[in-house]
């Protein structure tokens, strides 16, 4: 029989399994935050123009997806949460992970570059070479602060966002960026401290693995308290006001009680209720991040409007 | 006679090739709107002689009259 239906269990992608290269669940909070870094900005750009910026920044995000996973299919395949993905799982091969990560890499970063500005697109690049380079190659199977510095990845988005609407950095892009860093950690090292045997079979130096829960602890309730200035500061430059300061206090009081909570607790207690708080805190700093950002635009769309601001 | 089950290859790789169509179809009236936008703004689109420009052609000076002997 010389039908490909010979073959017993044909490995052959279809277009989904690309997509999931790409992270989409990633992509979809760059999406917001660069949308609401491009909506906050003073400069209002043509709407083709800005969904232009979006869409690449997006798959600027997405390229990088695809380099990580064409870069860590190695330990992608022994980490429970992540052995599914296209790569390991066979789907795709990771020389096209790698082939896509690069292509889309230029399509992004000169397609942004063209409908926007050239220093949006040569941040978008950094951003693609950050995540790929510093971060996976580098930092993530380096040092147990992998995390705090390839957080800034992830932070970049609402600056590029800005910087493509107003063409410059600016205080309020600095602080939109440092809401993200800061939150990085304490977001991450509460999922490392629950999925803990994952990063340590993998040889993944996460903070739980070198250093133990305890400190890890320590370490997410010291970063939280250092995020809360940044995360309040926004709301006295020309983005915030008064509905971001409301919101913002709520959600850094609660944060913090988390974090506290974390750190209160011993192994034993965890264990106990199968982690059940640092599940919560994790949950938690997911909806921390979205609404902040929500808020600033409901700061925007108040003062498009006369209302809003100080 | 009965045709035989499609097989779940063929049906992969029919998406992937109307996901990579659709794509670029996508991007080329994305490039299309975008340059309609663009045109229409007038971003760079000035002649290299407009006034304030690098290396912009000088205006022509009137010459001055000639004095007769």
């Amino acid at each position: 029989m010389t039908d490909i239906r010979s073959f017993e269990s044909p490995k052959e992608a279809g277009f989904g399994d690309f997509v999931q290269l790409l992270k989409p669940r990633v992509m979809s909070l760059v999406v917001f935050t660069a949308m609401v870094g491009l909506l906050v900005a003073p400069v209002r750009l043509h709407p083709v123009e800005a969904f232009t910026a979006i869409l690449f920044i997006a798959l600027g995000a997405g390229a990088s997806g695809a380099l990580n996973m064409w870069w860590d299919a190695d330990i992608d395949v022994i980490m429970r949460r992540t052995k599914g993905r296209p790569v390991p799982s066979g789907m795709v091969e990771a020389g096209e992970a790698l082939a896509i990560g690069l292509a889309l890499s230029g399509i992004s970063v000169v397609m942004l570059a063209l409908a926007t500005n050239v220093l949006a697109g040569a941040l978008l690049a950094f951003t693609i070479f950050f995540y790929a380079v510093v971060y996976s190659m580098w930092l993530k199977r380096s040092t147990p602060q992998n995390i705090v510095i390839g957080g800034a990845a992830g932070a970049f988005p609402p600056m590029i966002g800005w910087v493509a609407a107003t063409g410059s950095i600016s205080v309020e892009a600095g602080l939109m960026f440092m809401l993200i860093f800061m939150w990085t950690p304490p977001h991450f090292w509460a999922l490392a401290l629950f999925m803990n045997e994952d990063y340590s079979k993998a040889g993944v130096p996460m903070l739980t693995v070198t250093h133990g829960k305890k400190v890890t602890r320590n370490h997410i309730l010291v970063y939280t308290i250092a995020l809360v200035p940044f995360a309040l500061a926004t709301a006295f430059t020309s983005i915030g006001g008064p509905v971001y300061l409301a919101v913002s206090l709520l959600l850094n009081a609660e944060f913090l009680r988390g974090a506290y909570r974390i750190w209160k607790r011993d192994e034993a207690q965890a264990e106990a209720d199968k982690y059940k708080v640092e599940k919560a805190v994790f949950r938690f700093s997911l909806l921390y991040l979205f609404l902040h950002f929500s808020a600033l635009l409901v700061e925007a769309v108040l003062r498009a409007n006369g209302m809003g601001g100080w | 006679m009965a045709f035989p089950p499609e097989h779940e290859i063929y049906r992969r790789r029919f998406s992937r090739n109307l996901g990579v169509g659709l794509a670029l179809v996508a991007f080329v009236a994305l490039v299309f709107a975008l340059t309609v936008v663009k045109v229409t703004k007038g971003d760079m689109m000035h002649a290299n002689d407009a006034p304030g420009m690098l290396g912009s052609t000088q205006p022509i000076q009137p010459e001055a009259p000639k004095v007769s002997p």
